[in-house]
């Protein structure tokens, strides 16, 4: 589904990822670690498309579509979801509306007839219940006045609605208490373990992955992926550190 | 002591007067002089105006407003036709009186639109509270001039100016020019201003999402007008004035 290959990427000149590579199939959920500065961030941004952030070298390709050549948009079009560690606030502007017209436009650019009104919020609805969420909640203008939680939460909410084939969820797990916590894993267990569909969480703890069971692990350090394993490898790091890793 | 100077109705006043620095003064001349409205409210009473100047003729309007003690009144003013609009508010403000200005300038092509108010809290614990939200396209002019007054022995007036423009192209324009002109010593006044650009981290939030970047540049500026809007009669009626106006100066509308 997602294959990077030697990917380099810079932000303000300066370079963050150093030729990484990793190849992630339909139906597999992988999980990055890694130190603070290892690039993580960086590189769901990069896959993302954000301005600022520069590739210099390699290539991914989702679904065999060169994501790299599409502009954001178009990459969210193509099945790409980025979780974002910090969602933005946007006063004026509801949930509803905001989700409504990036469902409509995503479904317009891949020749998809809009969806009505009535079964928007049939599907906002019931994505909504799976987070445990009042559908009053997305009447409110997007993140504004959200808590930490409720705003990873409504962050699980867009990506049941907007219907992935793959998620990138950076950080998912910080700021989340207990219960929120086991919502949003079961939220993306619920939501993208499919077999047509793929997730890569980024994170620091293995928390989130006592609910959200990952199938491989990876460390990313220096902008590469230096070690990869099975779930172990996440309690490993958890009891050793990444210090302790022999790379 | 000061007190709301009348306001100037004849001559068509030049650009050597400081309330009409900006003026589009040829615009102004085929609407000139103008009727003042007046608007007194007494004691206690509760009052509110919406103005929508979307129209192709010039125009200017100029509202004087009087609040006896206790009385609130709630002023909104949208304005983006494709001509010049000027709105002149003055207000006088007794013990405990309330005003509140929202007001959305949405200026393309051409275009010059200026709102000019003055303030005057002459009685004690009056409260004024003013959120003025401009865009500007093209090569259009928007300018907001604010005085607010504080007289001798209004004390605990609590008197707020927020005023922020965003500048869609190179080629606009925008003028602030929030004054306090402060005669009592137990008084709040505050007041902020800004000129900007959206916020790139929210577009790509957007873009992210699938929204092109047209519609999210759209989005983006509903929600930095949203705040001047917020609590009107009839919000979701002028939101889509708004954001009609929007679509159109995004589009390269005059």
């Amino acid at each position: 589904m997602l294959t990077i290959t030697n990917l380099s990427a810079s932000v303000a000149d300066k370079p963050i990822l150093k030729g990484l590579s990793l190849t992630i199939n339909a139906g597999e959920i992988h999980a990055i670690m890694g130190p603070n500065g290892a690039g993580k961030s960086t590189l769901g941004y990069t896959l993302g498309g954000r301005p600022g952030y520069e590739v210099t070298g390699g290539s991914a390709t989702l679904n065999g579509a060169d994501l790299l050549a599409l502009a954001p948009h178009e990459r969210a079009a193509a099945g790409l979801f980025l979780g974002f560690q910090y969602p933005v606030e946007i006063p004026g502007v509801s949930f509803v509306q905001f989700l409504r017209e990036a469902a409509n436009a995503q479904r317009r650019q891949r020749g998809e007839a809009p969806l009505s009104g009535a079964e928007f919020l049939k599907c906002a609805r019931e994505q909504a219940a799976l987070l445990k969420m009042d559908m009053e909640m997305l009447k409110r203008p997007v993140n504004v006045g959200f808590s930490g939680g409720e705003k990873k939460r409504a962050e699980m909410v867009q990506m049941g609605i907007l219907n992935p084939s793959l998620a990138i969820l950076d950080e998912t797990d910080s700021g989340l208490d207990i219960d929120a916590l086991r919502i949003c894993g079961e939220g993306i267990n619920a939501i993208m373990r499919k077999p047509d569909k793929a997730v890569l969480l980024i994170t620091h703890y293995q928390r989130l992955l006592d609910y959200v069971k990952p199938d491989f692990v990876h460390v990313l350090a220096g902008g590469r992926i230096v070690k990869s394993g099975g779930p172990d490898l996440a309690l490993e790091l958890e009891e050793f550190g990444y210090e302790g890793q022999t790379v | 002591m000061t007190s709301p100077r009348p306001l100037p109705t004849r001559p068509l006043p030049t650009r050597a007067h400081e309330d009409y620095r900006y003026a589009d003064l040829t615009a102004l001349a085929s609407v000139w002089p103008v009727v003042v409205e007046e608007h007194a409210l007494q004691t206690g009473e509760t009052g509110a105006l919406i103005v929508a100047e979307m129209g192709a003729e010039p125009t200017a309007r100029m509202i004087a407003i009087t609040l006896g003690a206790g009385a609130k009144f709630d002023l909104r003013i949208i304005t983006g036709g494709p001509a010049y609009g000027r709105i002149q508010v003055t207000v006088s403000l007794a013990d405990d009186a309330d005003f509140t200005l929202g007001a959305v300038q949405l200026a393309g092509g051409n275009q010059t639109l200026e709102i000019v108010t003055e303030l005057h809290h002459q009685g004690e614990n009056a409260t004024s509270r003013q959120v003025v939200r401009n865009v500007a396209a093209g090569a259009s002019s928007v300018s907001y001039l604010g005085k607010v007054c504080v007289a001798r022995g209004a004390d605990g007036t609590d008197a707020g100016q927020s005023v922020r423009a965003m500048l869609l192209d190179a080629t606009a324009q925008a003028n602030a020019r929030p004054e306090l002109e402060i005669y009592a010593d137990d008084v709040k006044c505050a007041h902020g201003c800004a000129v900007g650009e959206l916020d790139e981290g929210a577009l790509f939030y957007l873009a992210q999402r699938g929204i092109a970047p047209a519609e999210a540049r759209r989005l983006m500026l509903q929600a930095f007008v949203a705040e001047a809007l917020t609590g009107a009669e009839g919000e979701e009626h002028l939101m889509a004035l708004v954001t009609t106006r929007l679509a159109g100066l995004l589009e390269g509308a005059a």
